[in-house]
């Protein structure tokens, strides 16, 4: 699976203005409604839904990433968007780190398959040091597009 | 728990090596392992596997095809992304290898990591 079949380019916020972890989920998720991917009256429901299931556990994984998500009846093919923060924000990160990078994904309720694949493509990517470090340097969405678009034809990176 | 019969199942079941380095007693422990839950190892599950590995001093290598994780790294088993059916290689070595195989294998393939297998109703909706 590649970045392009999956990120909302058009949802993607450079400089997040949340401070806060409920914030910054609300803050994506509403860019990702004003883009038309949450069908009608869903987006209050899945902010709720993603802070529930944060709360549950910390998506923080740590090296400032935190990856939020939630699975919804809203969408029928898995959703994402990426919002970086120049401050960082409190995800009560597993190393305890602030977060710089947030991707926030939602699934459909029926497709656990296809949530894995979005995950496995994410990882993939995360894992590389050289990859986080692009993402926390890019300034703008168009960057982080770039960098995504990048990515979909270098494994590598 | 009941230790003692799983050490005893490992035994009979891991291919077990013994190296000597150092004084240290090293052992190798191999098995291959099926996700079974529904929803496959997402983050939770993968949250709860590395949990269990950490707990062991042995170092935790698992497999998907030509993919290798550190299993006691949360970002590398997410990547993994195994789905329901996948099997997995785990690979402990080290002092306590056998009961780290033994436990993870519990967690994958016992407990299902206490999520429902396909078929069963999933509680919730949203989630």
């Amino acid at each position: 699976m590649k970045f392009a079949d999956f990120v909302c380019f058009k949802a993607v916020i450079a400089g997040l203005q949340s401070k806060d972890r409920d914030g910054a989920i609300a803050e994506l998720v509403t860019t990702l409604d004003k883009a038309g991917r949450l069908g009608q009256d869903n987006c209050k429901k899945i902010i709720r839904a993603v802070v529930k299931r944060e709360n549950e556990a910390s998506t923080g994984m740590g090296k400032g990433i935190a990856l939020p998500h939630v699975k919804s009846s809203a969408v029928k093919d898995v959703i994402a968007t990426v919002g970086q923060s120049s401050t960082g924000i409190d995800f009560s990160a597993l190393d305890k780190q602030p977060v710089f990078s947030v991707i926030l994904l939602i699934s459909p309720v029926d497709d656990p398959d296809k949530h894995l694949q979005a995950m496995e493509k994410i990882f993939k990517h995360l894992q590389q040091e050289k990859f986080r470090k692009f993402l926390r340097q890019s300034q703008t969405a168009a960057q982080i597009e770039d960098l995504l678009r990048e990515a979909d034809e270098n494994p590598f990176l | 728990m009941n230790r003692k019969i799983e050490y005893k199942l490992s035994e009979r079941r891991c291919v077990i090596a013994e190296a000597q380095e150092g004084t240290l007693e090293k052992l190798v422990c191999e098995r291959e392992v099926e996700i079974k839950n529904a929803a496959g190892l997402h983050m939770r599950p993968a949250m709860q596997f590395v949990d269990i590995a950490s707990r062991f001093k042995s170092d935790i290598a698992v497999a998907k095809a030509d993919t290798n994780a550190d299993g006691k790294s949360i970002m590398q088993m997410s990547m993994l992304a195994a789905t329901c059916g996948t099997k997995l290689k785990i690979r402990a070595q080290g002092p306590d290898a056998l009961d780290a195989v033994a436990a993870l294998q519990e967690l994958v393939e016992v407990e299902k990591f206490g999520e429902p297998v396909p078929g069963q109703t999933i509680g919730e909706q949203e989630q």
